[in-house]
């Protein structure tokens, strides 16, 4: 296992808006939990106005700047494409998506890569729904519509993965430029149209338990009508997937 | 396939066999009529108890909340020491 691991190359895809504390906190904390790994942290940040720019450039004094990579926009654009445009600029032949919120902590990293390792797949996504995972600090209402947005998604879709909204994946570098370039929504449903397209496309698909701690520090980007948006992308799936 | 033409299919196929169980009355008609109501509201208990269930058991983890501050006082702590501005909250 070491061996393969020697060879791999981690790119790990940070999106962020207004992320101030959070992205030194996270980039800290990734280099905490990977060791002897090769990887490299690629930080996409559309023009915040809290100075997210300023501090990753003084964590890349820290830790080098191959191994912090600031790759900014210069204005919030969107999540999907701030996928992209990470992606362009990849080094990996692997690579890793995941929010700056702490949402998704980094200590949950090596297991996607043994995972990885071990089963061979092409996607390894996180998923709060197993044993070993979990969720904290959602009220009663954000799991209800949790929940009922899992069983219609589950029951329509049929599509093999137990966490469609999660976001915390690994992607074999080729797979994500595949799906990716296929994938049209935004917000949650575009988590859920990657999963769902790479999973029609008959990729290997694992998963792995992760904990997900709401937010701490900053606030939700993602608002709005967003039951009414689920529910158009769920429609949407299910007439192009 | 697209899946929204899976999905036709099995209701198509559905009906069909409703259809042709009207046809040869194996059970009594009056039966056979109800059975799409049954089928509706089944569906929508299936989906009900599965959210009921989901909500019951929905898999919650107080203690990595601990964990995750924990994680953040010792970032702080480094960053602090390594002169990244972080800010004092
Ligand atoms: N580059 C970029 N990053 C974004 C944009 N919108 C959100 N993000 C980042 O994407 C990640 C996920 O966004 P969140 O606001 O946490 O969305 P969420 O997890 O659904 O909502 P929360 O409940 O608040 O955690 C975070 O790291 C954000 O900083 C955007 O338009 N551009
Ligand atoms: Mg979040």
């Amino acid at each position: 296992m070491d061996e393969t691991m020697k060879k791999n190359k981690y790119s790990i895809i940070v999106p962020t808006y207004n992320e101030r504390l959070n992205i030194a906190l996270i980039i800290y904390l990734i280099f905490k939990h990977l060791k002897n790994v090769d990887f490299e942290i690629i930080v996409v940040d559309d023009g915040s106005p809290d100075g997210t720019q300023d501090i990753v450039k003084q964590l890349q004094q820290v830790y080098g700047e191959d191994r912090v990579l600031l790759r900014p926009r210069p204005k919030k654009l969107g999540l999907g494409t701030a996928y992209i445009h990470g992606l362009k600029h990849a080094s990996g032949n692997f690579v890793v998506i995941m929010d700056a919120d702490l949402s998704h902590h980094p200590k949950y990293l090596p297991s996607f890569i043994k995972k990885q390792i071990e089963t061979g797949a092409s996607i390894v996504t996180g998923t709060r729904y197993v044993k070993g995972g979990g969720v904290h600090g959602w009220n009663l209402m954000r799991k209800l519509t949790s929940r009922g947005a899992n069983v219609l998604a589950q029951t329509l879709l049929w599509p093999g993965v137990s966490d469609l909204t999660g976001s915390f994946r690994l992607y074999k570098k080729s797979v994500l430029e595949d799906v990716i370039s296929s994938c049209v929504s935004k917000g949650y449903v575009f988590q859920m149209e990657m999963i769902v397209r790479a999973s029609r496309k008959g990729y290997h698909i694992e998963e792995v338990p992760i904990t997900f701690v709401d937010r701490v520090y900053g606030s939700s980007k993602l608002g709005g009508s967003e039951i009414v948006e689920y529910l158009k992308g769920l429609v949407y799936l299910l007439v192009t997937t | 396939m697209k899946h929204i033409v899976k999905i036709m299919t099995l209701l198509v196929a559905l009906s069909a066999l409703w259809i042709s169980l009207l046809q040869t009355s194996i059970i009594p008609e009056s039966y056979t009529w109800l059975l799409p109501l049954y089928f509706i509201i089944s569906l929508g208990c299936y989906g009900l108890l599965m959210v009921g269930v989901g909500l019951m058991r929905f898999p919650t983890c107080p203690h990595e909340a601990i964990l995750l501050q924990q994680d953040i006082v010792e970032a702080k702590g480094f960053l602090k020491g390594k002169g990244v501005d972080i800010g004092s909250d």
